[in-house]
């Protein structure tokens, strides 16, 4: 048994002695030896993606009999192993970390066993290798998430809407999942990934297309991406944190995972305007989700809406890199799947880390709205410096990881390409901006999110209270915090490695997209290097140059501690702080016709004189437009054809055996 | 690296350390002047900063550490990217580290770093300006970058050496329409991102206002004196980075030292040049609006949108 398959199976071991553990132990002892478990479990799905990337071996099994009629057939590739690889790292710090976060109203025996499914769920999909295996494990990966998304249903209404909304959409997109890959699975004659691969050549352009189109539809959904994603924003700020930091870090990545896998493994690529609705819904998703995690107020919604855009900027790279490999240019397409698979990496481990952060506060303070946060940085310190690591990385700062792929992907982006079709020559132009934008955006969202959440003066009495939490939560945020330093400052860690999965994705034989020079890493073709790990360093040099300076000249190092001056004004309080409604709202306002917020002004007046007010109240609501305009109706039409439907059902036994009896007739002369 | 090379490459960040005070000085002047006053000397901001270095250092009560870090970080992002643009000669410190488009984020990192310091002293003044200042960053993000496409497309690279060597090499190409257009939104971007006229007033202190006052408001003594040197720092960059893209002649491409003496001119000039020609537009500007301001942003987008597609078009 080679390295790759005794940790990977050695993985799945760990998460299934989980289970039986959280069923058997009492609960001190359940929340523990989870925790522990399904770290050991995150850390041998790491080894085993990281011995298929550095070129071991990939690991393969065929279980014969696990699976009626087809069996289970399971190969871990250079691609699956980018996401068992994030799967695993995310596992490591979610399961230390829930180990305290567990402790209050979570560790009871069903969460508590669900959660290594889950993560056993996570590191099947990318290694499933035929269609019935990847839809079990889907399926797998789906319930499971829906029992934890539910877990605090007792407490918060909220849960109960959120998973209704979550079991539906998860169906619908395995629905859409199962009859693209089955109309495949037909046409091809047998369902292991290898026939799949050979067959998709020969299929005429109209099931290729469909059966793309199919694919995308359902782990579009499940990506997040717009307008799928109703689901998204609601499920993930309710799940329990350290079960969001899995859901928001790894799960929807696996969208992005079957995207590629169908899209450009098994069907082999296709013509431009594949690429071209990806990139455009890419696009669109990083916005709007952008646009509405400026707007939110809630910590866990405004990281939910973060996750569709950066799902979105995922996309955009993924789509353009389709455009370039249609045209030919393979070598680009390289870069941007390269881009968009250090994204997935980077993404996976600051969105796990910011939601553990928010998960901290939420238990500390026993809020999520940022209007009656603040004031934690010196209360929670540890926290906060996380999550302003974690910040300053989903922003695309540098030196922190999150800016070495954005770079990537701007590079793949802004390139010159030998005379360019009418669709490269509007869509990438257009492409640049939208990223820029968001990126500009994302800045400012998380200056808010950071800002008035952590410092400055507490806007509530809970927030005031907040203290630090336990070390294993600590330990699970610095882990994920080091990490984002970590490959920020050497983005090569990953950017090599990875080439290797996309060689396999892209059939570029002759030699890396983006070639690691040293420190810096140098896309193909255009000049223009970039090294992570020197920014650093000159930023260190220059503060040391600066503190010397002040040294030399002897200015002055006790800082005296004196009232805020503010133009003068006398008292400080925290009803004087600007909210994060207030930050957000000149972005708001100039992007107002595209939010439409709803707006209630009420003022009343005093009998005496229409002159003197007695109260003013203002009311802001932002809804997703996608939920109000497109899915209530959409709900509101099913229910009344429900209504209808009504008549068929009278309760006579006669009538419905007549039914069955149609059924049958009609079953009977179809299939003749 | 040669030594040579390093040498250079300090030369240039010292040199622009020492002219950045005097810039901002002779935008005051030139400014004073156009008005009819005398004005202070061009000098005085460096005595501005002699005098607040010596000052005691308050810092307000309810702030984090991240209000005393930010000068710091906010000068040394700066002073990173002082070392990446070609100023004198083609060749600095960090050109083969930093390509143009992380020079566009190191210079949010210093934004960033100063709004989480304003939001941080929990003032209202200090929360507004921290909300107007990362508004007309994130606004100003894609005609910037845009603008890079443009003028990379031109060059086949980001990477500013090779542009400037490509724009010398083919001095044509700087009067095509592609560039002048990419020129429009580099100019409104730096009116933006330096807080000049007529995105924000840096001579105001009218409390509704001010964009980077407002941020900056709380800093006194030392901490002041870095933040000031900064965003002198910052719009000496500017006007630098427009000089070496747009007007790349003189710059020294060899290392000797005629050429750097030659460089040395070329920059002053064109440094001080694109400074009196400022203040003076500014004398007639009045400010915009803050909700008006997307709209220039959104103008300066669709040129460097324009000039994309002419690159991509017009070959």
């Amino acid at each position: 048994m080679s390295l790759t398959l005794a940790s990977w199976v050695g993985a799945l071991g760990a998460c299934a002695v989980a289970t039986i553990a959280a069923l058997a132990l009492r609960k001190p002892f359940r929340v523990w030896a989870v925790g522990a478990l399904s770290a050991v479990g995150g850390i041998l799905g790491s080894v085993s993606a990281v011995s298929v990337l550095a070129g071991v071996q990939n690991g393969t099994v065929e279980l014969p009999g696990v699976l009626p009629l087809a069996g289970a057939r399971f190969e871990l590739d250079p691609l699956g192993a980018v996401f068992v690889l994030i799967a695993g790292a995310v596992t490591v710090a979610a399961s230390v970390y829930g180990i305290g976060y567990s402790g209050h109203g979570l560790d009871g025996r069903v969460v508590q066993a669900v959660f290594p499914l889950f993560v056993m769920s996570l590191l099947l999909v990318p290694a499933a290798a035929s269609v019935s295996t990847l839809l079990v494990s889907w399926e797998l990966m789906a319930v499971t998430s829906l029992v934890l998304v539910a877990a605090e249903h007792r407490e918060r209404p909220e849960v109960r809407e959120a998973a209704w909304w979550y079991g539906v959409m998860t169906h619908l997109s395995l629905a859409a999942i199962m009859v693209s890959l089955l109309w495949f699975a037909a046409r091809a004659g047998g369902e292991s990934f290898v026939e799949l691969r050979a067959a998709a050549d020969r299929m005429p352009d109209v099931v290729r297309s469909s059966v793309f189109l199919l694919a995308l539809t359902g782990f579009g959904a499940k990506a997040g991406m717009v307008p799928l994603h109703v689901w998204l924003p609601r499920a993930h700020p309710e799940a329990p944190s350290h079960v969001s930091a899995l859901l928001s870090g790894v799960m929807v990545k696996l969208g992005i995972y079957g995207l590629l896998r169908v899209g450009w493994d098994l069907l082999g690529g296709g013509p431009a305007w594949w690429g071209t609705t990806v990139l455009v819904l890419g696009a669109v998703s990083a916005l709007f989700g952008i646009l509405h995690a400026l707007v939110a107020d809630d910590l866990k919604r405004l990281l939910a809406y973060s996750t569709t855009e950066n799902v979105g900027l995922i996309l955009v790279g993924v789509g353009a890199a389709g455009i370039y490999a249609s045209g030919g240019d393979r070598r680009l397409a390289a870069v941007a799947v390269t881009a968009s698979l250090l994204h997935v990496v980077n993404h996976a481990l600051f969105k796990g880390l910011l939601f553990l952060g928010a998960g901290s506060v939420l238990l500390k303070s026993g809020t999520r709205l940022l209007d009656r946060l603040g004031g934690l940085a010196r209360r929670m310190p540890v926290t906060t410096a996380c999550f302003g690591v974690g910040s300053l990385a989903i922003a695309a700062l540098p030196p922190l990881n999150g800016f070495a792929s954005e770079w990537l992907l701007l590079k793949s982006l802004v390139h010159e390409v030998a005379d360019p079709p009418v669709v490269v020559a509007t869509v990438m132009p257009l492409a640049v901006g939208v990223v820029a934008l968001t990126g500009g955006l994302a800045a400012a969202t998380f200056v808010k999110a950071f800002g008035t959440g952590f410092l400055a003066l507490p806007r509530s009495s809970n927030a005031e209270a907040a203290t630090e939490v336990s070390a294993s939560m600590r330990f699970g945020m610095v882990a994920l915090a080091m990490a984002c330093v970590g490959l920020g400052l050497v983005p090569n860690l990953v950017v090599a490695p990875l080439q290797r999965s996309v060689q396999a994705l892209t059939g570029l034989a002759d030699g890396p997209g983006v070639e690691v020079v040293g420190l810096g890493m140098e896309t193909a073709g255009a000049a223009g290097r970039l090294a992570p790990g020197v920014i650093a360093v000159a930023l260190a040099i220059a503060v040391a140059a600066v503190t010397a300076t002040g040294w030399i000249m002897k200015v002055r190092r006790h800082r005296r501690r004196v009232a805020a001056w503010a133009c003068g004004r006398t008292v400080q309080t925290a009803r004087m702080e600007y909210t994060s409604t207030s930050f957000a709202e000149p972005l708001q306002r100039v992007f107002d016709d595209f939010l439409r917020p709803e707006l209630d002004l009420d003022v009343s007046h005093t009998s005496e004189s229409r002159y003197y007010l007695e109260a003013v109240r203002f009311r802001i609501g932002i809804t997703d437009a996608f939920e109000s305009r497109l899915y209530r109706p959409l709900v509101e039409r099913l229910r009344r054809l429900g209504e209808y439907a009504r008549v068929l059902q009278n309760g006579s036994i006669h009538l419905y055996l007549g039914y069955m009896l149609v059924v049958v007739l009609v079953v009977l002369v179809l299939s003749r | 690296m040669t030594a040579a090379a390093i040498a250079i490459g300090l030369l240039q960040v010292l040199a622009l350390v020492a002219i950045a005070p005097v810039v901002t000085g002779v935008m005051r002047t030139t400014r004073a002047r156009l008005e009819g006053r005398f004005g202070p000397s061009p000098l005085q901001p460096w005595r501005d900063l002699r005098k607040l270095l010596r000052k005691e250092r308050l810092i307000t009560e309810q702030t984090s550490w991240i209000f005393g870090v930010a000068p710091l970080l906010l000068v040394a992002s700066t002073l990173v990217v002082v070392a990446v643009i070609p100023s004198v000669a083609t060749t600095t410190l960090l050109v083969d580290s930093v390509d143009l488009i992380g020079v566009i984020y190191l210079l949010l990192l210093g934004t960033v770093v100063l709004a989480l310091a304003a939001i941080d002293t929990g003032t209202a003044f200090g929360g507004m300006g921290s909300s107007r200042g990362m508004t007309i960053a994130a606004l100003a993000e894609p005609a910037a970058l845009l603008a890079i496409f443009a003028v990379s497309l031109r060059a086949g690279s980001s990477s500013l050496s090779t542009i400037v060597e490509g724009a010398l090499a083919d001095p044509a190409g700087l009067a095509s329409p592609e560039t002048l257009l990419a020129f429009g939104a580099v100019a409104v971007v730096t009116l933006a991102e330096a807080g000049r006229l007529p995105v924000d007033n840096p001579s105001t202190h009218l409390e509704l206002t001010m964009i980077h006052e407002a941020m900056v408001l709380e800093y006194a003594g030392p901490d002041l004196a870095l933040v000031e040197f900064a965003s002198s720092l910052r719009l000496t960059l500017f006007f630098g980075l427009i000089g070496t893209l747009f007007l790349p002649w003189g710059i020294a491409t060899t290392d000797n030292i005629a050429a750097m003496a030659v460089g040395v001119v070329a920059w002053l000039v064109k440094v001080l040049a694109l400074a009196v020609g400022v203040a003076a537009v500014e004398v007639g500007l009045a400010k915009l609006r803050l909700f008006r301001v997307p709209e220039l942003l959104a103008a300066a987008f669709i040129l460097s949108f324009l000039a994309v597609i002419v690159s991509f078009f017009l070959r």
